[in-house]
């Protein structure tokens, strides 16, 4: 089943000659479990298409389905709903409060639903532990490296029962390593959590840990990856010389 | 690589057989080392010669003969190590060539000929990806060799995309090569190996 999908979205904003198109009638697929990627320059639309999946932003035209409803269809509070339960959000900077420790900021969005303080803080270490944070749970943000700091903000998109993960250049603020780090956790969250993500790069070698990479152009899909077959298709290959 | 400095290399790890060293370059070779495996003997032979390897003095060329380094191969491996190949020129690379050539061909749509060349890019490094996700670390020598090709590959998806953004400002700016008339030969550009000629002289 697929997770996400995006029919035929367009987003515009301004009228008139001051009109500026965002979107042209994207279509993209996310089934549960899948990592996609969305490559393109800047500019090219890739974050207002996040933010649409996300529903923080309604589409002009087109239509936006989360496990299959349709977005535009559920009352304003069920889409709130949708975002403190179901989608988890990764940006480039973290976005952590700075006066909460890691354990808080992780439970903070599942009290806020309404969770008691203690399941929400059981759920937020436990959240912490699969990303291997479990004994940084009571350090705040400044005592964090950037990598463990992006690696809480995971942890927080990913609490409770969240399935959808939206994340913009997530490893953007990250050296190679670290990035790279975020990448495997972000993929892992997919092929072993039942995670379906969506990841918004410039980044070739980042992309390339989806399971299928979407370019974005002026706004338009312009093409997407093949299906990633084995790795015995390289190994086996002869060498050049 | 040479088969030369592989055999310094393993013998460096200690003294061994020939058997042995044949058995050794034949695993590395294609994982680490693309070379062919028939020159072992020969270049084993030569190494003696020229007082870089020394082996046990049986008679037996073959497979039971030992060999160790002696110190100036070892000197010689170390200055190998840190020698630089020479990069100076640019490598013939056929990918530029055709992003150069569609600049001049008619009607061609650049964007649809990058994004050709980086689609095909990004899965490439898509399998390389599923490799080092597979091996997770515990083999270094296959770790670096896909890290190096990852970069390698990265580095021309980043070509591309510096192409497609300067194409795009050409063309904002009117400074398209023109395709859509003939041109007089003395207003005709250089021929791309002229100019690459030209190109690397003034580097």
């Amino acid at each position: 089943m697929s997770m996400l999908e995006l029919r035929g979205v367009s987003k515009s904003y301004g009228q008139g000659s001051a009109e500026v198109h965002a979107l042209h009638e994207v279509s993209l697929t996310a089934d549960e479990g899948a990592m996609v990627a969305v490559m393109g320059p800047s500019g090219s639309g890739k974050s207002t298409l996040l933010t649409i999946a996300g529903t923080l932003e309604e589409p002009t035209t087109g239509e936006v389905l989360i496990a299959g409803q349709p977005v535009s269809k559920v009352s304003g509070s069920a889409k709130a709903a949708l975002r403190r339960r179901v989608i988890g959000y990764v940006f480039q900077d973290f976005n952590l409060l700075p006066g909460l420790t890691a354990a808080e900021n992780v439970s903070l969005p599942l009290e806020l639903d309404g969770l008691s303080a203690r399941k929400a803080r059981l759920a937020g270490l436990r959240s912490l532990e699969r990303l291997g944070l479990g004994e940084r749970a009571a350090h705040y943000p400044d005592q964090l490296s950037g990598g463990e700091r992006q690696r809480v903000a995971i942890a927080r998109a990913m609490v409770g029962e969240r399935r959808l993960l939206l994340a913009d250049e997530p490893s953007g603020a990250l050296d190679s390593s670290n990035a790279q780090v975020v990448m495997r956790l972000l993929h892992d969250a997919c092929k072993d959590g039942g995670m379906t993500a969506v990841v918004v790069t410039h980044d070739a070698q980042l992309a390339s840990w989806a399971d299928r990479v979407v370019f974005l152009r002026d706004g338009r899909v312009t093409d997407q990856t093949s299906p990633v077959p084995g790795p015995e298709s390289l190994l086996t290959s002869e060498p050049n010389q | 690589m040479s088969v030369r400095h592989a055999m310094l290399a393993l013998l460096s790890e200690g003294p061994k057989y020939g058997l042995q060293l044949r058995e050794e370059f034949e695993a590395r070779t294609g994982e680490v080392w693309p070379l062919h495996v028939g020159q072992v003997y020969t270049t084993l032979q030569r190494l003696e010669r020229d007082g870089l390897v020394e082996s046990d003095g049986t008679s037996d060329e073959g497979p039971q003969k030992g060999f160790r380094i002696t110190s100036a191969g070892e000197q010689e491996l170390a200055r190998w190590l840190r020698t630089p190949p020479d990069l100076s020129a640019p490598p013939r690379d056929e990918l530029v060539m055709k992003v150069l050539v569609a600049l001049h061909v008619p009607s061609v749509d650049m964007h649809s000929v990058i994004q050709a060349h980086r689609r095909y890019l990004v899965e490439l490094m898509q399998q390389w990806t599923r490799i080092r996700e597979d091996d997770a670390g515990s083999d270094l020598n296959m770790s670096l060799a896909v890290d190096a090709e990852l970069f390698r590959l990265d580095s021309v998806v980043r070509w591309l995309d510096a192409a497609e953004a300067r194409v795009d400002r050409a063309a904002a700016d009117g400074a398209m090569p023109r395709t859509d008339q003939p041109r007089r030969r003395d207003q005709a550009p250089a021929p791309l190996p002229r100019r690459r000629r030209e190109a690397r002289i003034r580097r």
